[in-house]
């Protein structure tokens, strides 16, 4: 990815510094050639409508080709690749916290594999922060109250700086880390290495079941509520008629404020869990409901073997 | 102010009256004007002292001079203070104040009291502002963004925004003011199409203060009660949206780097046509470019917001028209290049200024395009590379003209001359000052340094260093000329009435100006910026 | 520096010395005032931006907190501010015309209308005050989750409708404070005989205003009082 920006950005430079020169030259030499002297008077131009046409629609056409290609690059940036492995990242006054699906949790500190596509979930438990890693070039503000997501394919391995890009506060100078982009080996081992307490999906399975989740999202009948097996990722009809894609932040939404967008057919009965699970603990309920929508091949796929939906977001 | 000194034995502004009453309940736009300098001066001043100590700050990677806390009040009060107390006021309300009545053949602006209410708005705003600074200060960036300013700052959020809501109310009555007068005060024969670009570009600022301040004042009032009352309308754990904040913030405060620019490339557009004594090139244009730029500016607001969480089609959209508004930009500097194009130029103070604004200028509307293009935004901002961009504008841009206008009318203000090799002497001390304290931070951006960092990692060190010593020459360049134009009001020459053979209306009248600014209406029948027409005296002429 | 010792020399004593003739005057105070209107329009257009997507987001929040207001009184305040805004129309025409005495009673007669608006408005919030529908610490909405159990309504929510409700209506009746100091300072003149038929603009600019604010109560009876009246099936 750093490559395709700084492409744009080298591109951009020599536009610049072409221009400056261009335009600089032109009034150094005008400014010389024209300086004031006896016996020479100035000579009275109006203006040129071709040349106001020129200058204006000549930039016009290099900003098309400019906006054309920083909007291709951002299409790219905003769109994670599917199969991405995926890392949670809970922001909050003045620390980095991170849930890897696998259940390692680290603070201040990410390890990825190297040439591997790493997508970030990330939400704040206080105010607005920015994840901002400069050596990939990406940088996505990390918003209270909802998920925003980023992804980067590092290429090589290292240690690169992690930085709180939006103002945050007291410490937000403070609120930097590291991300270590290992060998897939080393990975494996620190993956390995730290004692979990079993997966997120895992995890949120059983919060599913503490929490009583259970007993109207059933897989098995027909529940008080919609059977979540294979939803995620698909449109969802909603009662009053809209559709919604049930992504991250629709699952999310459903279990803190459950009954801003009812599916279809359902009544508006689930409890409201906002205030009563922390972040950490609603990441986990996530990638469980995440995890019944994937195949069984899927690495984290516990209970989606009752589904019987088709596959979808094959991995690779 | 009040104790000018002025020889000439004609009755004019200055020595119309004596005493703090008639400066303090003067309606003359003229008197209101030196009002205005002098309160921006001040908050000029107290502005850059903080950013002095934020670049000492800087000039290691540690935090060692101030503690975190101070530091980001620093920035925060260095932030408001110069966006709201003295960018935003600094042309309109010194310059702007001055010259639309006489640049427009009236005798006042159309509503002198409301105009007067407005300066004395802008110092209770000012006043509480500084309240603010002196009890402990506010640090909740300049951006004010929520939920950090609503629900988690212990500082005087309540103050400062009261202050800049006050102050905005000033902006609007000086907007008003200047659209009416306009419209409805143009002596006989000044048609529109006769008027200075000054008056053009002074005219599509004040449809920004219009429209544009009341947002922020709503805006900054809903923060105010959400603190008081806990509304939760900013606030994400009570169901609202910090984003519908950033919105409406850069709704006003996008337009408002507009406010800043419009009025000094006005100035540029008279300075540039005098000392090159030559019309200036493709008038309609430069002023349709300043109305386009106004109109335009009010749709581009949220590509402050590309990398906050807005979805991918807006982006799009807003990028694309950030574009478009380069464009009106683009062509004011091609226009004043062109204007040079055989001329007899002269390299007198006021035009140096001008030089160094084209300059500062173009670098500062190129890196523009480097934050307008979607997928590199989303490496550069937030990083030095936005401060870099903004102060080439706001710094090199506006502050240059505002410079480069005080020049060139103070004589007309005062009566008198400054030195003139003094004069450009610190226009070259600010030009180099300004490059090296602000070019480093593109670079500094580009590796990666966020803004708003108190300490930071040791490899962003060289730069920071030599920004910080930048700072330093600027500030010698700044302190200059504010010392000889107070010298020049004693000992300065004396100016006559058009001491740069300018075309214009407020060089027709006696320097300084008497109180009703003309003896008679003038009557115009000739086009703006007819140098052809304006024999150059021997002095002027001998003086490159 | 003094105006009056300049206008001493205009045959127009209500000529300000700045202006040539009293139809530049007039021009520059109307055109002055619809530009402050239109800055008006914007600082309002701030919160009606909030209401909108708010709106859109807690739509059974608004509906419930819209029938939880007393619509009557809100009906009656309605009209209250379109009779005062006929009686500043008349009033304006009754300056035009120089009818000094019609004018001051007019001038009245929207003042007390203005201050019955006042007087509504304040029995209405202190039935919110009584409810605890007040945003902040103490508020409380459970009487209205009881009522209407079907909407399910959520708390902060409730709080977001009733935040833009006091925003909304207080700075109205801000502006309504201000219209009445300005139609007192109207009518001590109007009483004074300063205004007639060849000087009448600060009436139709007072005049202006209050149409105005009479305008932003006619969107904000709808918008906050009339949400969703019909009755829930």
């Amino acid at each position: 990815m750093a490559g395709t920006v700084d492409a744009l950005y080298v591109f951009l430079v020599l536009l610049s510094l072409s221009t400056c020169a261009a335009i600089f030259l032109v009034i150094t030499v005008f400014a010389v050639k024209y300086r004031r002297r006896h016996g020479r008077e100035a000579e009275q131009i109006h203006g040129s409508t071709i040349l106001e046409i020129a200058w204006s629609v000549l930039p016009m056409g290099v900003f098309a080709v400019i906006f054309v290609w920083g909007a291709f690059i951002f299409f790219m940036e905003r769109t994670p690749p599917r199969g991405a492995d995926e890392v949670y990242v809970v922001a909050k006054q003045w620390m980095w916290k991170l849930q890897h699906t696998g259940g390692q949790r680290e603070i201040n500190e990410l390890h990825v594999p190297v040439d591997r596509d790493v997508k970030m979930i990330m939400t704040s438990q206080d105010v607005i922060h920015s994840f901002y890693v400069p050596a990939f070039r990406i940088k996505q503000d990390v918003l209270p109250g909802r998920y925003t997501t980023a992804w980067f394919h590092a290429t090589k391995t290292g240690t690169f700086h992690l930085f709180c890009a939006e103002y945050c506060g007291t410490s937000h100078s403070g609120m930097i880390g590291s991300v270590v982009v290992m060998e897939p080996s080393q990975y494996e081992a620190w993956l390995g290495g730290g004692g979990t307490t079993g997966s997120l999906a895992a995890n949120g399975q059983t919060m599913f079941q503490q929490l009583g989740c259970i007993t109207c999202h059933r897989s098995d009948v027909q529940g008080r509520g919609p059977n979540l097996t294979g939803i995620f990722g698909k449109p969802v009809l909603l009662e009053d008629g809209r559709t919604v894609v049930a992504d991250e932040n629709y699952v999310r939404e459903s279990i803190l404020n459950p009954t801003a967008k009812v599916v279809s057919g359902f009544k508006p009965v689930m409890p409201v869990f906002q205030g009563l699970v922390t972040e950490e603990q609603l990441n986990s309920l996530v990638e469980y409901v995440k995890s019944l929508s994937q195949t069984p091949s899927g690495a984290t796929g516990t209970a989606a073997l009752t589904s019987g939906t088709q596959p979808q977001n094959p991995k690779e | 102010m009040a104790t000018v000194a002025v020889s000439t034995e004609r009755e004019n502004y200055l020595n119309a009256d004596y005493g703090v009453r008639s400066w303090l309940l003067t309606t003359d736009h003229k008197r209101i004007a030196l009002l205005y300098l002098l309160s921006i001066t001040v908050f000029f001043f107290v502005g850059g002292f903080f950013a002095l100590l934020i670049r000492l700050e800087l000039l290691t990677p540690a935090g060692d001079l101030v503690l975190a806390d101070t530091y980001n009040k620093l920035f925060t009060m260095h932030g408001q203070i110069m966006v709201f107390f003295f960018l935003i006021p600094s042309i309109p309300a010194t310059l702007g104040n001055f010259l639309v009545p006489m640049m427009i053949g009236a005798k006042d602006l159309a509503f002198p009291k409301i105009n007067l209410l407005s300066w004395y708005l802008y110092i209770l705003g000012g006043a509480l502002m500084l309240h603010c600074v002196l009890t402990g200060g506010v640090d909740t960036g300049w951006t004010f963004y929520t939920p950090l300013s609503t629900a988690f700052s212990r500082t005087g959020v309540i103050e400062a925004g009261l202050a800049i809501f006050i102050n905005g109310f000033s902006s609007i009555l000086t907007g008003l003011n200047f659209v009416v007068t306009i419209h409805r005060m143009r002596a006989p024969g000044m048609t529109f199409s006769r008027l200075p670009l000054f008056i053009w570009s002074t005219y599509a600022t004040s449809i920004i203060f219009l429209l544009g301040t009341p947002v922020i004042a709503i805006t900054l009032l809903l923060v105010v009660f959400e603190r008081l009352f806990h509304l939760g309308i900013f606030d994400p754990t009570r169901g609202g949206d910090p984003l519908l904040f950033q919105h409406l913030f850069w709704f006003y405060s996008h337009p408002a780097v507009y406010i800043m620019i419009l009025p000094a490339m006005g100035v540029v557009s008279e300075i540039v046509p005098c000392f090159s004594r030559k019309r200036i090139f493709g008038y309609s244009a430069v002023a349709m470019a300043s109305i386009g730029i106004a109109v335009i500016g009010f749709f581009v607001w949220a590509h402050h917001m590309f990398v906050a969480g807005i979805s991918l089609y807006a982006a799009l959209i807003f990028s694309l028209l950030s574009y478009l508004v380069a464009v009106p930009s683009a062509i004011k500097v091609f226009n004043w290049t062109a204007t040079m194009y055989k001329g007899s130029i002269s390299f007198s103070t006021p035009m140096l200024y001008a030089f160094g604004f084209i300059g500062l200028f173009t670098i500062g509307g190129l890196t523009g395009l480097f934050l307008a293009a979607l997928g590199l935004d989303v490496h550069v901002t937030d990083t030095y590379f936005v401060i870099a961009h903004f102060h080439y504008i706001m710094v090199g841009g506006a502050v240059m003209g505002y410079l480069g206008g005080m020049h060139f009318w103070w004589p007309k203000i005062s009566g008198r001359m400054y030195p003139e090799s003094w004069g450009r002497l610190a226009a070259l001390i600010v030009f180099i000052g300004f490059n090296l304290t602000f070019f480093p931070q593109f670079i500094l951006g580009y590796m990666g340094m966020p803004r708003r960092y108190w300490q930071y990692p040791a490899e962003f060190q060289v730069l920071n260093v030599m920004s910080t010593a930048g700072s330093t020459i600027l500030a010698v360049g700044y302190v200059l000329p504010m010392v000889y134009f107070l010298w020049s009001l004693r000992y300065g020459k004396i100016a006559g009435d058009n001491p740069w053979a300018a075309s214009g209306l407020e060089w027709k009248t006696p320097s300084p100006p008497p109180t009703f600014n003309f003896d008679e209406t003038p009557v115009v029948t000739w086009e703006a910026y007819d140098y052809e027409n304006i024999p150059l005296p021997e002095e002027v002429s001998l003086e490159r | 520096m003094s105006d009056s010792s300049v206008a001493v020399e205009h045959h127009e004593p209500d000529l300000q010395h700045h202006f040539a003739d009293m139809g530049q005057q007039k021009d520059a105070a109307s055109l002055g005032m619809w530009l402050f209107l239109a800055t008006e329009i914007m600082f309002f257009g701030g919160m009606f931006c909030a209401y909108l997507i708010y709106r859109r987001a807690y739509y059974n929040e608004f509906a419930a907190g819209s029938r939880s207001i007393n619509i009557w009184l809100g009906a009656i305040n309605t009209v209250v501010l379109i009779c005062s805004s006929l009686t500043v129309a008349m009033g304006v025409r009754a300056a035009q015309m120089g009818k000094r005495k019609l004018l001051v009673i007019l001038l009245i007669l929207t003042l007390i209308l203005g201050l019955a608006f006042l007087g509504i408005k304040g029995i209405e919030w202190h039935d919110k005050y009584k409810e605890h529908h007040i945003p902040g610490p103490s508020f409380d909405a459970s009487d209205i989750s009881r009522e209407y159990p079907q909407l399910h309504i959520d708390q902060s929510h409730e709080q977001i409708f009733f935040s833009l409700y006091f925003a909304m209506t207080g700075l109205h009746a801000l502006h309504m404070i201000i219209g009445i100091g300005l139609f007192l300072y109207l009518t001590h003149f109007s009483w004074k005989g300063r205004y007639g038929p060849e000087y009448y603009t600060p009436v139709e600019m007072g005049g202006l205003y209050w149409h105005f604010v009479d305008i932003v109560w006619i969107y904000l009876f709808p918008l906050l009082y009339l949400i969703d009246r019909k009755p829930l099936g």
